[in-house]
């Protein structure tokens, strides 16, 4: 029998969502703070209108659903699914404002995309766009990347149980540290003490390359906060192409290498275990996943005969490697080529390496390392089992951060996200069909929108269809919270209609 | 509306540059996005793309980085820091950046460049200056504004008046 869900359960839910509106108010008085700096009147204003309107709405949330009972499994994961979605739409609003999107479902999907740190873009005139409304656009990302709730949990909540399910929610189930709240607070240094070196690094590169010193240090901190947070998002509208720079190029697959790694593994790497970098199971798929789909992409481009010359097609083809990878985004080429020059056994190396994705408890999207390497573990122990006698017990390890025996629980739960993953980057695709796009193309973004990686091919523009426009953003929400939040949600849903 | 040509004072020079001038004369300019999508065809031949100068002028040593947008797309030009001198806005926020043609070989995989698409420029020429955007205050947006703190003040007053 399904229960109808109480007045309670909503109360609760509502004073929770309440934080999280009131937490994402605040964090829009920074571009504020950009806008005066850089004397842009009417962003400022789009801004305190922003701030304003989620500032009352989480205000009255929060008298209207005033508790003191903590949050239960559902209503966590509730709470997560529904701050995501009030965070686009609210996030939103500054962006449309600003009027350099075409409509408010437009700002909509960027707002998403930069939450869930995809990079799939609708903006126009992008090169225009003023620095508060380019900073958020970046920001959201951090943001996002981090996860809207840890935010939250970092700064407007002392502490309470239910932290760990909103964390959970968050499509992160490794805890750092004892303490949930700990463990966000040193996801929040970690990024805070990169964010502050990738700034300083790709500021100076930009200098060194001839940008002007705001200009450089500003581009820095943005493509830091996308690069970091496998967003993919850039200031101007050639995305990295814009530099024209190899060290510049370099220095952003060390980022966005850095923030597709496990935060866990960064905390081990940082207490000294360095060892850990080169035993755990995570970075050795990941490392044989790039060299795998590397050797695809790079037969096909040589085969082609795409870039004149060895060095070039490993500076272009590398680079759009690491960047599906990672879940990132970064272009240095146009969309219109991956279509018009690179083959279709490229683009499917291309799409295997964005559906794959980077670690778990990371910033990237997609299936994730952790869950391939279980799945060929189980592989391996199958085969094994067929070889060795029948009487023979085979028991399969591996290696995270400590030594795990695989156990059958992991791999359906790895085998059941994978395959939905699956199935979400399929249905993207079909949608894409339906609209007339060729087959690798829709694929081609639907991996992209699903896997909050943010490469396209050209599919995703401001006069695509409206219905395809939603699907890309279902995917992203969907992709980013790994599930299980978005059906709790849907099954909260079923629950009120049915439900007695 | 001035003008750039490089060449040597020589009579031999002279007619050389004359030569070069008119085959690189400034031909039907190509959008971006026929440069892009027919990158093969175009790769190697000299083209003349239009375009507002938008972000940074980037100096490398005696040539510079300037990116160039159509409205649909940006391409990077590689010009003699020379011809920068020129250039007097760049386009953003607050301001239109120059609006400039240029003449030169477009590179759908530039070897000196990273296999960057780009032109590099022979011949340029500003056709219309650009120049700061006056930004106009919205008095929608500022009285929605005032509106709202409005509201705000008034929660903030309730929510005192509440507690005790």
């Amino acid at each position: 029998m399904i229960l109808k869900p109480r007045l309670q359960d909503l109360k609760i839910i509502g004073y929770y969502l309440s934080k999280v509106i009131i937490g994402l108010a605040f964090t829009m008085l920074i571009p504020v703070i950009a806008g005066i700096a850089f004397a842009e009147k009417n962003p400022v204003i789009d801004f305190f209108l922003a701030f304003e309107i989620t500032l009352i709405l989480g205000l009255l949330l929060q008298k209207i659903c005033f508790t003191e009972k903590d949050l239960n499994w559902m209503q966590g994961m509730i709470v997560v699914s529904l701050s995501w979605a009030v965070a686009t739409l609210l996030g939103a609003v500054p962006l449309y404002l600003s009027g350099h999107w075409k409509s408010y479902l437009d700002a909509c999907f960027d707002a998403m995309s930069g939450f869930a740190t995809t990079g799939l873009t609708l903006v126009q005139n992008l090169d225009h766009l003023s620095y508060a409304h380019n900073l958020w656009r970046h920001l959201i990302m951090f943001i996002g990347g981090q996860g809207i709730v840890i935010v939250a949990l970092s700064f407007f909540v002392k502490g309470f149980s239910g932290a760990f399910k909103m964390y959970v929610g968050e499509a992160r189930d490794e805890r750092i540290l004892p303490n949930v709240i700990n463990t966000s607070r040193f996801i929040w240094l970690v990024s805070i003490v990169y964010l502050i070196l990738g700034t300083l690094t790709l500021g100076l590169v930009g200098i060194w390359e001839g940008m002007k010193g705001v200009n450089a240090f500003f581009h820095g901190a943005c493509v830091f906060m996308a690069a970091f947070d496998t967003g993919g998002f850039a200031p101007q509208s050639q995305n990295i192409l814009y530099y024209h720079s190899f060290l510049f190029e370099i220095v952003t697959i060390v980022i966005m290498v850095l923030g597709a790694i496990n935060f866990k593994l960064h905390y081990h790497v940082w207490m000294g275990n360095r060892r850990e970098l080169r035993k755990n199971i995570e970075t050795i798929a990941l490392f044989a996943a790039i060299m795998i789909t590397f050797f695809i992409i790079a037969l096909n481009l040589s085969q082609l005969n795409v870039y004149p010359g060895a060095l070039l097609l490993l500076r272009k083809g590398f680079y759009q490697l690491i960047s599906g990878h990672t879940g990132t985004g970064y272009q240095t080429i146009y969309a219109q080529q991956f279509v018009r020059e690179w083959g279709n056994l490229a683009l499917v190396g291309l799409i295997c390496a964005m559906g794959l994705g980077g670690s778990i408890c990371s910033t990237t999207g997609a299936i994730k390392m952790l869950r391939i390497g279980i799945i060929f573990k189980a592989l391996a122990q199958d085969v094994k089992k067929i070889i060795l006698p029948e009487k023979a017990i085979v028991l399969q390890r591996f290696h995270h951060i400590k030594e795990v025996f695989l156990e059958d629980a992991q791999v359906r739960s790895a085998l059941t996200i994978s395959l939905l993953y699956l199935l979400l980057y399929g249905l993207g695709a079909l949608v894409g069909m339906w609209f007339g796009y060729p087959f690798l193309e829709a694929l081609f973004e639907s991996t992209s929108a699903a896997a909050n990686v943010g490469l396209s091919c050209g599919v995703t523009s401001a006069s695509m269809p409206a219905l395809l426009k939603v699907t890309y953003i279902l995917q992203m929400w969907a992709g980013r919270l790994e599930f299980m939040s978005i059906f709790t949600l849907l099954g909260f849903f079923v629950a009120a209609i049915k439900g007695k | 509306m001035k003008k750039k040509v490089y060449g040597s004072w020589s009579v031999v020079g002279g007619l050389a540059a004359l030569c070069l001038s008119c085959s690189l004369a400034f031909a039907q300019p190509l959008s971006s996005q026929e440069l892009i999508n027919n990158a093969k065809q175009y790769d190697g031949k000299t083209v003349t793309y239009t375009g507002e100068v938008i972000g940074d002028i980037m100096i490398r040593g005696n040539y510079a980085w300037v990116n160039l947008n159509d409205g649909n797309n940006a391409i990077g030009i590689w010009m003699p820091e020379a011809f920068t001198k020129a250039l007097d806005y760049s386009g953003s926020y607050k301001a239109r950046g120059d609006l400039i043609e240029v003449s030169g070989i477009f590179n759908r995989a530039c070897t000196e460049h990273g296999g960057d698409l780009d032109i590099h420029a022979q011949m340029v020429r500003k056709i219309s200056p650009g120049g700061d955007i006056k930004e106009n205050l919205s008095m929608d947006k500022k009285n929605l504004a005032l509106i709202l703190l409005g509201v705000l003040i008034l929660i903030w007053i309730l929510s005192l008046f509440k507690k005790k």
